[in-house]
């Protein structure tokens, strides 16, 4: 299914003016990796390399989720790095497994267990053989090696390794399977209750939506419960389709194609439903798995949106916006910002995705003049870019602050990270609702801007 | 019940309950334990990023960079080079033939854009690996660009955090005696290992004035390559977090002959034994007595509201687990000022010495741990029943979760805990936290609530049989 918007407005092309990256609009492969497994039930990461990697990248999670998050690192020394990390990775997977008596270990590689040509596969296989007639936990593999895409490469390969690893066939149910890629933890939750008012099974993967947005406990949990099961993720061979959400993925290797390869699992890749237009194309999506019409509550949430479009749109009609963070959700973005009249002057992903700009473009209407689409972008590029062709609002996680405290401009949070306000984690971007937020958020925060800089002091605007 | 991994029960001590008091420490975490550790690039960064007009790029893939960006609270007075992340980002093809050219290029740019007074080079882990030979292309770019250009050899699987320090000691130390023009006073220090985290230099920096010490540089805090640079000409180092920062002031003893005192000014007694130590070293008798009217009238400053949070806080029970183990002291210290008992005390990085100073100062039934993890600390929280802990972002929600009040007393602090006016904003950082309301809702504290109300029944009831 793919979005038939009008032609390609003009866009201008600018290569990066620095060889080195300043101020990064990206994360590293494990860490995506990290956050799939933590979305399965039981399951405990392990960071095979040294022990900073685990470390820094529980700190940054727990900088936006402020949630426990146990991540294991099978903690390479110098002999490790010469003789090989075998004999490290048993003893961490034994000890995980007293420990923490997890239902799987998801172990996902770094750049200096690929350097060294670790064969993970090779030992995980060795310890399998080990434990014959002994109930050990899944192991998942993802190789992910730092040097090698971004954070949202690692989160795609591990929901890959994931499916290859669990995924069995078996008589067909109606069961919908769901790769939401990077949402936030109210983003998961209310896309099941989309799917759950359409009266579909579903099986989300992965679904941190509790394990990383939990609540207060009685008694500390080795392991934050919720995450999708073991068990929901070997019957993912047997669903009627798979869903899968980011425009990037289309005509990749992914945990949807696998599917579909091994097992004949409709595939479908769509758009992060933010916006009216990607939205309503996951709603038809979702009604043509389903059989059913749209429920009343969807009916009304758009209708109700659509009022809001139009209570809102002098104040922002013809502003200049930049957008930054993962490609997918870049592209909805200013799929979005582009139906409310908001022109996403620099549309930017920190991802070398040579794509993005085409991705981007095809959601645009026609029209638009001097719009920016920019991959393989940091925050000096945008810094640079943003003072040269104004812009009048930042919308992104909140690594933006950085140009917005330069540019002295608004910035709506959204994405991830959101480490410099509570509650990132629940804020809801997916979905006539979700974007129902952004927009009022989008449309209060110019307003705010308006108010605090004018002299007058209007009370009411 | 929480098992304990037979390789860290060496690493775990309760006050009194052992006939020997003998900690294994300073060794590798176990593979597989959750350790709340980093590694040696985390050591060398965390020390050299408050140097403020330097330029601090990470060579290799980008992650290492992306998690430090502007990640401490340490302030700067003036450029503010080091809240910026540079970063090679090596992608496969430079990790198969080699990075030392978009070194070489991401240098030279940097530095004609930055014009900064030095750079530090960070070899992340797989540098060493695929062959690149930092120190020549370093060399090659000082020579063009005229300023010094320091490798740090901070690659994160050769140790602990502590060789990152180390690493970053030497890094320092290539640019200690190259200004000796310089003329500083007789009575003068380098403070050594404090990071102006929410400006607490400044607060320590303000007192050494009123004392009539000067202070020659301040190592990172606050840090400028030029003060750096003249360091050698003070007569004392007076090194805090001496974790990452007695091995600088031990070369610099053995280089330039500047000795060294270790201190700390976390709490009202350590502040002013710091204050005490600095001003006997220079056996001056106006010195002296600026440093008691100074103690003296701090002290008076903010004694009546110090009283006022111990009577809100005698009789709580807290958790101590911090990445330095001087912190740990002063902390336990402190506490008790506010009558806080210690129950649970560890640190990331201490060695023996520390361990057993660390035994001798805790109240017998305290829990002593090194390097521990989640799971442990969780437990021991459980069993000591504590009402606080105190650590970093990454115990925060270990303590949250558990119905636990929390301070944060770490590397991204906004709030300044040293020197007396530290003490203040520590007193109400802890009864902000402790004394919240919040707490009515949480279920594991109220589960605990529950059970010693049960257990103080059944003692009263015993007692009353007996």
């Amino acid at each position: 299914m793919q979005a038939n918007f009008v032609k390609l407005p003009t866009v201008k092309k600018t290569g990066p003016a620095f060889v080195s990256t300043r101020n990064a609009c990206k994360l590293c492969a494990p860490l995506g990796a990290s956050l799939v497994f933590r979305g399965i039930e039981g399951c405990v990461p392990l960071i095979h390399g040294s022990q900073g990697c685990a470390t820094y990248i529980r700190r940054y999670v727990i900088s936006h989720f402020k949630e426990p998050i146990d991540i294991a690192s099978s903690n390479f020394s110098e002999a490790t790095a010469i003789f090989g990390g075998a004999a490290n990775l048993k003893i961490a997977l034994d000890n995980l497994i007293r420990q923490y008596k997890p239902s799987a270990v998801g172990i996902a590689s770094t750049c200096l267990s690929e350097t060294i040509g670790d064969d993970v596969q090779g030992y995980l296989e060795e310890y399998r053989k080990v434990h014959v007639g002994v109930d050990i936990p899944a192991l998942i593999y993802a190789s992910t090696p730092s040097y090698r895409g971004t954070h949202m490469d690692g989160y795609h390969e591990a929901v890959k390794a994931t499916v290859v690893a669990l995924a069995c066939g078996g008589p067909r149910s109606n069961s919908l399977n769901i790769v939401p890629g990077f949402l936030s933890a109210a983003d998961l939750r209310h896309l099941q209750e989309i799917i759950a008012d359409f009266q579909l099974p579903c099986t989300m993967l992965p679904d941190y939506s509790e394990t990383l947005d939990g609540e207060s406990w009685s008694d500390y949990q080795k392991l934050s419960p919720g995450g999708t099961p073991v068990s929901a993720i070997r019957a993912m061979g047997r669903a009627a389709a798979t869903i899968e959400l980011g425009r990037s993925l289309a005509g990749e290797e992914t945990a949807a194609s696998c599917l579909t390869e091994a097992f004949g699992v409709k595939r479908v890749t769509l758009g992060i439903p933010i916006g009216i237009r990607e939205t309503d194309l996951f709603f038809s999506a979702v009604q043509e798995i389903a059989g059913c019409e749209l429920p009343q509550k969807y009916a009304k949430q758009r209708g109700r949106l659509v009022d809001a479009y139009i209570d809102g749109h002098k104040t922002i009609s013809g502003k200049r916006a930049v957008i930054y963070g993962e490609a997918d959700f870049v592209a909805s973005m200013a799929s979005f910002l582009d139906e409310i009249g908001i022109v996403p002057s620099l549309c930017a992903t920190g991802a070398p995705t040579k794509k993005f700009q085409e991705i981007v473009s095809s959601l645009l209407s026609a029209g638009h003049k001097d719009i920016i689409i920019r991959e393989d972008a940091d925050f000096e590029d945008m810094l640079d870019i943003c003072s040269k062709i104004g812009v009048d609002i930042i919308i992104g996680n909140s690594k933006g602050y950085y140009l917005a405290k330069n540019l002295n401009l608004p910035l709506v949070r959204a994405g991830f990270p959101v480490h410099d306000r509570i509650g990132g984690q629940r804020i809801l971007h997916v979905g006539y609702e979700g974007t129902q937020q952004l927009f009022d958020r989008i449309v209060n925060a110019l307003i705010e801007y308006k108010q605090i800089n004018s002299p007058v002091g209007y009370s009411y605007i | 019940m929480i098992e304990i991994l037979d390789a860290r029960k060496d690493q775990i001590f309760e006050k009194g309950a052992q006939d020997t008091f003998e900690m294994t420490c300073e060794k590798v975490s176990v593979a597989g334990s959750v350790s709340q550790r980093a590694c040696v690039f985390c050591g060398s960064r965390v020390v050299l990023y408050p140097i403020a007009d330097a330029l601090h790029l990470i060579h290799g893939p980008v992650g290492c960079a992306a998690y430090t960006w502007d990640i401490r609270g340490s302030l700067s007075s003036g450029p503010e080079l080091h809240r910026l992340s540079f970063s090679t980002d090596l992608r496969e093809n430079e990790v198969i033939y080699g990075g030392e050219k978009k070194l070489y290029a991401a240098l030279t740019e940097l530095i004609e854009t930055y014009k900064p007074k030095a750079a530090f080079v960070y070899a992340t882990c797989i540098i060493g690996l695929i062959g690149d030979d930092i120190q020549a292309v370093c060399k090659k770019v000082a020579a063009e660009q005229g300023i010094d250009v320091i490798p740090v050899h901070s690659e994160g699987f050769r140790g602990t955090k502590k060789d990152g320090y180390k690493a970053a000691c030497e890094a320092l130390y290539r640019l200690i005696g190259q200004d000796d023009k310089a003329v500083v006073s007789q009575h003068s220090i380098n403070i050594l290992g404090d990071f102006n985290l929410a400006g607490e230099t400044w607060i320590i920096k303000e007192y050494y004035k009123r004392m009539g010490v000067e202070v020659v540089s301040c190592m990172t805090g606050d840090g400028r390559i030029d003060e750096i640079r003249r360091a050698h000409k003070a007569s004392m180092n007076v090194v805090q977090c001496s974790g990452s920062m007695t091995y600088l002031a031990q070369m610099m003893q053995e280089t330039f002959g500047i000795p060294f005192e270790r201190v700390s000014y976390f709490g009202i007694e350590d502040t002013a034994e710091a204050l005490y130590t600095v001003a006997r070293h220079f056996h001056d008798a106006t010195i002296l007595q600026n440093t008691e009217e100074l103690v003296r009238e701090e002290v008076n400053r903010i004694y009546p509201e110090v009283e006022k949070y111990r009577q809100e806080l005698t009789g709580r029970k807290a958790a101590i687990y911090v990445g330095g183990s001087f912190k740990a002291f002063s902390l336990v210290k402190a506490l008790r000022h506010l009558g806080i008992a210690t129950a649970i005390v560890g640190s990331q990085t201490g060695n023996k010495e520390d361990y057993e100073y660390l035994e001798e100062i805790c109240d017998p039934g305290t829990i002593i741990v090194d390097d521990t993890n989640p799971l442990e600390l969780s437990r021991f929280m459980a069993e000591k029943n504590v009402d606080l802990l105190i650590g970093g972002v990454k115990e925060r929600p270990i303590a949250y979760k558990m119905g636990v009040a929390f301070c944060d007393h770490n590397h991204e602090r906004k709030e300044a805990l040293a020197g007396f006016a530290g003490m203040i904003n520590f007193c109400r950082e802890v009864y902000a936290s402790v004394t919240s309301p919040v707490w009515q809702f949480s279920p594991a504290k109220n589960l605990r609530t529950r059970k010693e109300g049960t257990e103080d029944a059944s003692e009263f009831c015993q007692a009353a049989h007996s």
